[in-house]
């Protein structure tokens, strides 16, 4: 097994979650010696350049080179933004760096601040976790107490306060540059780049926005290297990665493993498959990565590179499990209905063909499907893709066009038959309550 | 319009911001207006703008952007179910269909007696603890079999 916690190092659940504990597990060690050594920020940053870390959100992007866009001798304000915004189905991975090793992200986001010269920052946090917004304020007023946080961090020249600002109840707002828009007080309506946020970003100043576990990992390689962290993964596949595994396993859960573990093994440290039965696919990164059958998926590495090989995406690392009870087409129409729903209007190709995906998937769903659906279903998605501002329009067309290319015969059947292929009352008892022993 | 105490709390988040940027403390605003309300009025929503010194349309498309503001009145409890695909492979349809059966009402409806509204939600970010529900939008609740529905329910209705 390669399950290695270094951003779930030394936790006990509820437990441990405050400055003491996080003082005790070595918490704040790479701030205090970056300041007590005036660390050249440009240094920082080549050390982050060292890790491979990639942006552990969704998309991946190495987060040394994203803090090298910076104009750091820019006159004014610069901004620090952490993206707490978890709502893409599948995953729940930064609610849990949050409820229990808050003060990484904090540590984490100072030392990105004084790497990149921001004077304050902001963490968007779900509204959903409403609890975990609770904790966080509480977090930042025992590192502000503490001197880490405020004005001179720990007696040096050195100045950035953090603070929390929640969403409530808007998944566009993950999309960077909705989430700015949110924090000065707008809808959520993603902008147009370039300019990028780098440039122009919160309050039109330049502005950095990082996932919570991304800046979580930055004390590590703070700490003990990035060379160090970078070995824990596999080339260009840097360091460790929290998944979130939801769906038919017999222990859902978060499992902090090294990037390039097998599939396979992941699915064992998660119980294996509910009740001994067949795996028939896997969306491995988020709702909106598209759906890998099972024999492929088993074949898979739970990295960047091996998913994308797959057809897929890593994206934020939500491995979404399904067994043979599910019938595909109410797997797909569940999701559509919520791009459907979560679209914000924007864009023309977006608001209208995400209903378009919803009303064609549930007709098929419901017995009154045509012929022509699945032609008509693809011409939509690509009526969409790369037509829209951000990336929501895509992210609704990817599992329509990856369920109907791999599941394509209980799409057809569904057409022709006006049933499941699944029949009813076995889909009814494999979706049924289930309570796993984690909990 | 809104208590000493909401605008004490409002005062907090306009501090969060730089002195120019009041309007970021809307989504806070209205959310502690919420609370003290239960709901959000159109006077709410107006008194809210007025004191961050925005338009009151501008705190409008605000309320009426995010989804956890309810722009009608909702029971004292209103109660948020699951159903994205995650939690419906591990039963969020199934916990939906039994508070439905409990409560007597569908999604979007409140009890006659005004104490409970259910709504579907979307993805609340806790995909592994399905069935996940939320108790007024702040309190989640985890791994809701019909047992602790059961409990749940008998506890609100004290």
């Amino acid at each position: 097994m390669s399950a290695r916690n270094l951003i779930l190092a030394d936790l006990d659940g509820d437990r441990t979650w405050r400055l003491q504990d996080y003082l005790a597990r070595g918490g704040y060690a790479a701030l205090k010696k970056i300041i007590a050594e005036s660390t050249p920020p440009a240094d920082i940053i080549a050390e982050v350049k060292a890790s491979v870390l990639r942006g552990r959100g969704g998309a991946g992007f190495p987060t040394g080179l994203k803090w090298s866009f910076m104009p750091r001798s820019f006159p004014g304000a610069k901004y620090l933004a952490c993206n707490s915004d978890e709502g893409e189905p599948g995953t729940f991975k930064d609610r849990d760096i949050l409820r229990y090793n808050p003060h990484s992200v904090i540590e984490g986001m100072i030392i990105a601040a004084y790497a990149m010269g921001c004077e304050r920052g902001y963490n968007y946090i779900h509204g959903e976790i409403f609890e975990i917004y609770d904790r966080f304020e509480e977090a930042l007023a025992e590192a502000r107490a503490a001197g880490l946080l405020g004005d001179k961090i720990l007696g040096s020249d050195f100045s950035f306060d953090l603070f929390a600002h929640h969403g409530y109840g808007a998944y566009i707002c993950g999309e960077e540059t909705a989430l700015l828009e949110s924090i000065e007080g707008k809808k959520g309506q993603p902008r147009f780049k370039p300019p990028f946020p780098a440039s122009y970003g919160l309050y039109g100043k330049p502005t950095t926005i990082n996932n919570t576990e991304t800046f979580a990992s930055v004390p590590f390689i703070l700490r003990d290297g990035g060379e160090t962290f970078l070995n824990y993964g596999k080339p260009n596949n840097g360091g460790t990665k929290l998944f979130s595994i939801s769906g038919h396993v017999n222990r859902p859960g978060n499992y902090e493993i090294e990037l390039g573990t097998p599939f396979s093994e992941l699915l064992e440290m998660a119980g294996g498959m509910r009740g001994g039965r067949k795996l028939k696919g896997v969306i491995p990164g988020g709702s909106s990565s598209p759906v890998v059958p099972a024999d492929i998926m088993m074949d898979c590495t739970m990295d960047y590179d091996s998913i994308s090989k797959a057809g897929s995406m890593l994206g934020s690392g939500a491995v979404i499990v399904m067994d043979e009870t599910t019938c595909m087409v109410r797997a797909l129409e569940r999701l559509s209905y919520f791009y459907f729903e979560e679209s914000c209007g924007q864009c023309t190709p977006c608001r209208e063909g995400t209903g378009w995906l919803y009303r064609v998937v549930h007709r098929i769903e419901h017995g009154l499907g045509r012929p022509d659906d699945l032609d008509l279903l693809n011409s939509v998605t690509t009526n969409i893709m790369g037509r829209t501002i951000c990336a929501l329009g895509d992210a609704a067309s990817m599992p329509v066009q990856s369920f109907v290319k791999h599941f394509g015969d209980e799409f057809a059947y569904h057409i022709e038959h006006k049933t499941c292929l699944v029949p009813d009352d076995v889909q009814r008892e494999g979706s049924k309550i289930y309570v796993g022993p984690s909990c | 319009m809104l208590s000493q105490e909401s605008l004490k709390l409002i005062d907090v988040e306009v501090a969060k911001y730089p002195s120019d940027q009041k309007q970021s403390a809307v989504m806070a605003a209205l959310r502690i207006a919420q609370q003290e309300k239960g709901w959000l009025a159109r006077e709410t929503i107006d008194a809210v703008a007025s004191y961050l010194d925005m338009p009151a349309i501008a705190a409008f498309e605000v309320a009426s952007f995010y989804n956890m503001y309810d722009l009608e009145p909702v029971g004292e409890h209103k109660i948020t179910v699951c159903t994205n695909l995650p939690c419906a492979l591990s039963g969020g349809v199934h916990a939906a269909d039994y508070l439905k059966q409990k409560l007597g009402i569908e999604f979007n409806e409140t009890t006659p007696d005004g104490k409970f509204t259910l709504k579907e939600g979307e993805c609340m970010g806790a995909c592994g603890d399905a069935p996940v529900l939320l108790h007024n939008n702040h309190k989640m609740c985890s791994w809701m079999t019909t047992e602790k529905i059961d409990q749940l329910l008998a506890d609100l209705a004290k």
